[in-house]
């Protein structure tokens, strides 16, 4: 599991940063040493652990440093570039920067990528690169142009491949992106233009890049606060030619659009990247850590004094400015559980709602399906962790006032724009009161009836029945099956009573009405084709030492099932009822009860719907029955408790009226024969239990060792 | 350190009997413990949970109920009918008084500790006074139609509550006449059952009467009013036993499933005095019922049908987290039922009514560590020897040679003389066993098999030599003058000059056989001795304590050696100190004399008194043979504490000579298959 761990400040005086903050942090060939380069003339070395300083050199007034400082780790040396072509190397010894070797180059230095195992390579600006040593050996020689006219390097990164240095730079021209990748190995440089794809006006704010074996995977945070990923291979099949790559995207939202500066990303392992930003527009600046994999927020921490949108990454440690401090946020990914690795969303979402336990496809969830629902979610705890002592109560004073006199439309509007407002720790009284507002208002004109405005508020999630009492009457008055559903789904404290006229409703409602109604259909799925790779072999008899109990026991009821196999088997496979009427028959079954107050209303019910209920609900139970998992397919489904629990109550509330009907005869008879399969199971169990034991006990006897044997044994 | 083969022997095939009755004494910190065959354990809650002493069983003494009387007196009465008086000093039966009224199912001392009841089979309840020397009948309750199976004092001593079948019965004890007769439901899961067997009562002082029954319920009586105040349906089977603490805020029942629930009195509501009794915690640490449950200051015990007699501390009351606070399982007995024959291999198993004798198997092989040698020759089933009369066997030995056999019951002593003819075996009675020789609690040979130490549970220790086929008494030595304290423990030197002697608190006392008198005393310590042996040539009496100290006396010194002093002044290591069984059996090495050889039921140790001690950073029990370190690295980890944990439960570890050990291991397993089937909870359906 990634977690950030307490930061601390590297340097108690401020740095010299300038508007543009840094211009570097790189490692030493000491570990826990850093080389800190500021915007201006200073570069220090600090001992991370130790949080301080061990060195600091300045240059001239008057000269600038231009590139970050680096450790040549084959000599243990620094290397600066000042005023662009000056080469300043120098060691730990040496005090003054101006008496140390000095090397004035003909071409201006973008950056020097200094990495373990090989020399220092420079990055002109122009693009050429060049090894140091070779560079040192001849100053002046000629560096060729290798990008056009306007093309202006953006960002760069060095990686080793195979024991060789690979070299990316990204370059822009009039918003057009191009990525170079220097192979050193082979001398090779390829070239290849980013396509944004739709996102073509957005702006990229922020670049990170990590190596697999054969792609360089470029990270991309763009203006829209998106993440996007781009694979470039690192071996091109043509490499003379300019080749496209398309970047797909990974994260989404990540960052507040329309954040202008402190921005960054950047690749922590496999599955982490950490993102500097602003998550919503009005909040402060937060370091996140998401896992990819996932797509989830893994951990955050907000840095209220601001940033500069610059992020690095070495070792354990996270190193960015915070105010005008350098702060190291060290960073571990321990090994994750399952549940952690699902991240803070879980635990965030309302326990009434997540009855059933929420599977994530491993495979489909690295797409976008579950990304998007899963920022969406993830906004939402933003916004909830910041939560603000500052009221606005005269927003939602103005909003009860439209309420009172405005029309749909207008109030809608209100709404939306007190919604978009931080919340508060009054929030879900002050969206109480406004549902209230509303249902007197349309008490008072029943031809007023905000249904927009009212589902909107329900998915706040932060509603329940107990908040707003009216709501689900004057929805059950209007038969409105979508706000039914979804306060179903939403509430956790609806009395049996509702639920159960909810289920009237449901049961009576017609086809083509509800062929209109817009419903959440995530929990039914599509039952018919449902090809289920665990199917049970289906075996009708079961015969005991060659003779067969059923027979015996199980006399005429079962004969008479028989009798007409063709039914039974039209009556599985297909669906009493269509999906939509299932998809609100499934919000009953989910939704929580108390039997002794449930069963009086279930009696109220009519029979032929009590039939058509019952009928669904051993429909559902024989899909369960068929794979071993006993579950049912889908995202939400029913689960087989629930099921069964219910038909136990239809049954229990309305047994008098069904023996009567002889509709219901045949499902009645099929429901006795499940029960009595059922009980003959739990008795083999039983039985069966007995051997199990003895089997037990004679795998122990394998473990156990003879009653008598001579061993070596050495005592040390 | 040393490589040995060791003889791995598994077929000692010992069940302990299941426990009856446990009785706590408050004052003395002791626990009575009855098992099924009779005996009675007495346990040191001090001293580490030490079983210190105990009584023989008895086939025809079935023991129903103990109790602890004023000035530590044990009584125990039992389904032959009689209340029987046990002498802790002497380890003996102090006297049994017939109540002629059928088998006892249940006794009670009174609040004050100088009354005793007894509920019998005919439905009387009987009571006796309770006198310096004995007990004295004093009259009869009114008869009841059934036995009475419980009995409780209220605790002022006016009042008494007896569970009967189907009913509860509250007597006046002034007027010996039932006041109340409360009936308890026979319904059990909504089916009536024949009848509701009350198996206990408690008898609270506000007058409240608890119940548990054969139907599973726990209920609360008035029983001023005779009438059922509260029920609590706990248990599917029965609830067979209940133990209130002292100051009656807690209670616990034991049930026959095998679990254990606590009850505790708590306030309705916070601060409120209002109290009501709330079941709080389950405890599942038996298989089979819990036959007896008591309630200590700080822990609750119970004891079943399983043999184990489980010590759960109540976390709420134990004060230091330390060795008290852990949960205690004692499942073997704190002495040994093994002795064994180095000379010629074999092994003497000692069980309630016979004795066997194994020889050992032998293998030419030869291997490393961990390796199972194959078998040359198995080990053999030598002799059977089944005592006579249905007392149970208190000790007995073979001698190191083999030729002798010696065991004692409760009157008899006994010594058989083996003689072996190539495969043949013949087993001699040696007869006219003298008059003093009537009982021992510990036996002994001397290393050349040629003299016999008796410890007899008088205080004295006769020594007998032995000779072909006949013996002769060569010496008694009597108790101190004023102790009649009996000797538990013997030890000889192997150059049979010296015999240690040990009781259950006084210190060790030291013989000389040469000259026949008592060489010197060692100190007293606050703590049993579990073991004590003498090593040869130097002639180091080493001592192990319940508290886990291990002591080294040097006899011809008169005073503790070097050695001794040096990890007294250190201190062991605190693993070795939190362990939680005591040290049964010590033994030498013939060739190394730094070596001392030691052993509980779940490790086995070596002490290299050459070596460093170890001290609280180092590691104490290292299983992992050292791989690739560097000899300086082992040589500075090495300490003197060897320790292997292989073997376990470990009832007997030995040197045979010096490459071969012989340890006799029990798996709980084994036992479990041998005890009868626990009630059986169906894991699926309803």
């Amino acid at each position: 599991m990634a977690a950030l761990e307490e930061g601390f400040t590297l340097s108690a005086v401020p740095l010299g940063a300038g508007p543009h903050g840094l211009l570097g942090v790189e490692q030493s060939d000491k570990t826990d040493q850093f080389l800190v380069t500021d915007g201006g003339r200073t570069v220090i070395l600090y001992k991370v652990s130790d949080q301080k300083p061990l060195g600091s050199w300045s240059v001239k007034q008057g000269q600038v440093i231009t590139c970050p400082a680096v450790c040549n780790f084959q000599t243990g040396e620094y290397i600066v570039v000042h005023d662009n072509k000056v080469l300043r190397i120098w060691s730990n010894e040496d005090v003054n920067l101006d008496k140390v070797f000095k090397a004035t180059l003909s071409a201006e230095i973008y950056r020097i990528h200094s990495i373990q195992g090989t020399e220092p390579l420079v990055l002109f600006k122009e693009g050429a690169v060049r090894g140091l040593e070779a560079l040192l050996a001849e100053p002046q020689q000629k560096i060729e142009t290798v990008i056009s006219d306007e093309e202006v390097i953006k960002w760069t990164k060095i990686f080793m491949v195979y024991k060789h240095p690979v070299l990316i730079f990204i370059t822009e021209k009039h918003g057009d992106y191009f990525a170079y990748i220097q192979m050193f190995n082979s001398r090779t440089l390829s070239k290849y233009t980013l396509v944004l794809g739709q996102e073509e006006k957005s702006v990229i704010q922020g670049f990170s890049a990590s190596v697999d074996r054969k792609f360089i995977s470029l990270m991309t945070l763009s203006s829209d606060g998106c993440i996007y990923e781009t694979l470039i291979p690192i071996h091109p099949r043509e490499p003379e030619k300019s080749q496209r790559v398309v970047r797909s995207l990974l994260l989404k939202t990540v960052v507040s659009g329309n954040a202008r500066s402190g921005v960054a990303l950047t690749v922590l392992d496999h599955d982490h990247i950490a993102v500097l930003g602003p998550p919503l527009p009005a909040s402060k600046e937060c370091l996140s850590i998401w896992n990819t994999k996932f797509q989830t927020l893994q951990t955050s921490r907000e840095l209220p004094q601001g940033t500069s949108g610059q992020l690095w990454y070495y070792g354990e440690n996270l190193f960015m400015l915070h105010g005008k401090f350098l702060t190291v946020i060290p960073y571990k990914c321990e090994v994750s559980s399952l549940a952690g690795a699902l991240g803070k969303l879980k635990h965030s979402q309302d326990p009434g709602i997540q009855t059933v336990p929420h599977f994530v496809n491993w495979e489909t969830s690295r797409g976008y399906g579950l990304g998007s629902q899963n920022s969406e979610q993830s906004k939402r705890i933003l916004r909830r962790r910041k939560i603000e002592v500052s009221v606005q109560p005269s927003a939602s004073k103005q909003l009860l006032s439209a309420i009172k006199k405005d029309s749909e439309k207008h109030i809608e509007v209100e709404l939306c724009k007190f919604l978009a407002i931080k919340r508060t720790p009054d929030f879900h009284t002050i969206i109480g009161d406004i549902v209230l507002e509303l249902l007197g208002r349309h008490k008072a004109e029943p031809s007023f009836y905000p249904r927009n405005s009212l589902m909107q508020l329900i998915q706040t999630h932060v509603l329940s029945y107990s908040l707003c009492p009216g709501l689900m009457e004057a929805a059950l008055e209007k038969a409105d099956v979508q706000m039914l559903q979804l306060c179903l789904r939403q509430f956790p404290d609806i009395p049996e009573s509702v639920t159960c006229a909810c289920l009237k409703i449901f049961l009576s409602i017609s086809d083509d009405s509800l062929q209109e109604a817009e419903i959440n259909m995530e929990s039914v799925s599509d039952y018919s084709d449902s090809v289920q790779e665990e199917k049970m072999e289906e075996q009708t008899e079961i015969l005991h030492n060659g003779f067969n109990p059923e027979e015996e026991n199980c006399g005429n009821c079962d004969r008479e099932l028989n009798e007409k196999p063709q039914d039974t088997a039209e009556e599985t496979t297909s669906c009493p009822v269509i999906p939509k009427r299932a998809a609100l028959l499934n919000a009953i079954l989910h939704s929580a009860y108390s039997e002794m107050f449930l069963l009086p209303h279930l009696k109220d019910i009519p029979a032929q719907h009590v039939t058509l209920f019952l009928q669904y609900l051993y429909f559902l139970y024989l899909k369960c029955s068929e794979n071993a998992t006993m579950t049912l397919p889908g995202l939400h489904p029913p689960t087989l408790n629930q099921i069964m629990d219910w038909i136990c109550l239809l049954l229990d509330a309305n047994f008098t009226v069904v023996v009567m009907i002889p509709e219901a005869k045949r499902l009645l008879l099929s429901l006795y024969k499940f029960v009595k399969s059922q009980i003959c199971i739990c008795s083999e169990l039983n039985k069966i239990e007995v051997s199990f034991r003895e089997l037990q006990k004679l795998n122990q006897e394998k473990n156990n060792r003879e009653l008598y044997s001579i061993e070596v044994l050495e005592l040390f | 350190m040393g490589e040995f083969k060791v003889h791995r022997v598994r077929f000692f095939n010992y069940v302990p009997s299941g426990i009856r009755c446990v009785a706590y004494n408050n004052q003395s910190n002791r626990l009575a413990v009855s098992r099924t065959d009779g005996t009675v354990e007495i346990y040191n809650l001090s001293a580490n949970y030490f079983q210190e002493k105990f009584f023989p069983g008895h086939e025809s003494r079935a023991t129903e109920a103990l109790c602890w009387a004023k000035g530590q007196r044990l009584f125990s009465a039992g389904l032959n009918g009689e209340i029987i008086e046990y002498d802790l000093q002497a380890l003996n039966i102090k006297y049994a008084v017939d109540a002629f009224g059928g088998p006892i199912w249940s006794m009670a001392v009174s609040p004050h500790g100088s009354q005793l009841l007894v509920g019998c089979e005919d439905g009387s309840v009987k009571l006796f006074q309770i006198t310096p020397e004995k007990i004295q009948f004093e009259r009869n309750f009114d008869r009841q139609k059934s036995r009475i199976l419980s009995l409780s004092w209220h605790p002022s001593g006016t009042h008494v509550a007896a569970g009967s079948i189907d009913y509860i019965s509250v007597f006046d004890v002034k007027s010996g006449s039932a006041v109340h007769k409360m009936l308890v439901d026979r319904q059990y899961m909504g089916v009536s059952k024949r009848k509701c067997i009350i198996w206990g009562v408690a008898f609270l002082s506000d007058g409240t009467v608890i119940s548990v029954d054969s139907a599973g319920k726990v209920q609360f009586w008035d029983s001023a009013t005779g009438t059922l105040v509260k029920n609590h349906l706990i248990a599917n089977a029965d609830v067979q036993s209940i133990a209130v603490s002292d100051q009656e805020d807690s209670f616990v029942v034991g049930t026959a499933e095998g679990t254990v629930f606590h009850f505790q009195l708590v306030s309705v509501t916070s601060n409120s005095s209002e109290k009501q009794w709330v079941r709080t915690k389950p405890f599942q640490h038996h298989t089979h019922d819990v036959r007896a449950v008591a309630h200590s200051p700080t822990a609750l015990i119970s004891g079943g049908t399983d043999t184990h007699l489980v010590i759960r501390p109540l976390m709420e009351k134990v004060e230091v987290k330390n060795y008290d606070a852990a949960l205690r399982k004692i499942t073997f007995p704190h002495r040994r039922l093994i002795s064994c024959s180095k000379k010629r291999q074999l092994l003497l198993f000692q069980f309630a009514h016979h004795l066997e004798v194994w020889r050992l198997g032998s293998t030419v092989a030869t291997g490393k560590n961990g390796d199972t040698l194959p078998l040359s020759k198995n080990a053999d089933h030598l002799l059977h020897l089944k005592t006579k009369g249905p007392e149970n066997i208190i000790c007995s030995c073979i001698s190191p040679c083999g030729s002798w056999i010696a065991y004692s019951t409760t009157s008899r002593f006994f010594l058989y003389r083996l003689n072996y003819e190539r495969d043949n075996i013949s087993l001699q009675r040696v007869s006219k066993m003298p008059a003093f020789l009537r009982s021992a609690l510990q036996i002994l040979f001397s290393e050349d098999s040629t003299k016999l130490f008796v410890a007899s549970n008088q205080g004295s220790l006769h020594v007998i030599r032995l000779m072909e086929g006949s013996f002769k008494h060569l010496h008694t030595f009597q108790p101190q003058s004023g102790t009649v304290e009996s000797m538990c423990l013997l030890a000889v030197s192997p150059d049979g000059n010296w015999l240690a002697a040990s009781g259950t608190s006084a210190g060790v006392h030291v013989y000389n056989i040469k000259h026949l008198k008592l060489h010197c005393t060692v100190p007293s310590y606050n703590f049993p001795v579990t073991a004590l042996a003498i090593a040869p040539n130097t002639n180091n009496l080493v001592i192990a304590h319940s508290d886990q100290q291990v002591f080294e006396y040097s006899i011809p010194d008169k005073q503790y050696t070097e050695w001794s002093r040096t990890i007294q002044k250190q201190g062991f290591h605190y693993l070795w100190l939190q362990r939680d069984t005591p040290i049964t059996h010590i033994s030498f090495h013939p060739k190394r004399p730094m070596h001392i050889l030691l052993h509980d039921a779940y490790m086995f140790c070596i002490i290299d008194k050459s070596l460093p001690l170890p001290n609280d950073k180092t590691l104490l029990y290292n299983p992992l043979p050292p791989t690739n370190e560097s000899d300086v690295i082992r040589r500075r980890t090495a300490h003197a504490f060897k320790i292997s944990k292989i073997y376990k439960p470990l009832l007997f570890m030995d040197l045979l000579d010096e490459r071969t050990l012989v340890a006799v291991e029990r798996p709980l397993d084994d036992i479990i298959a041998q005890l009868p089937p626990p009630i059986k909870k169906k894991k699926f359906g309803t």
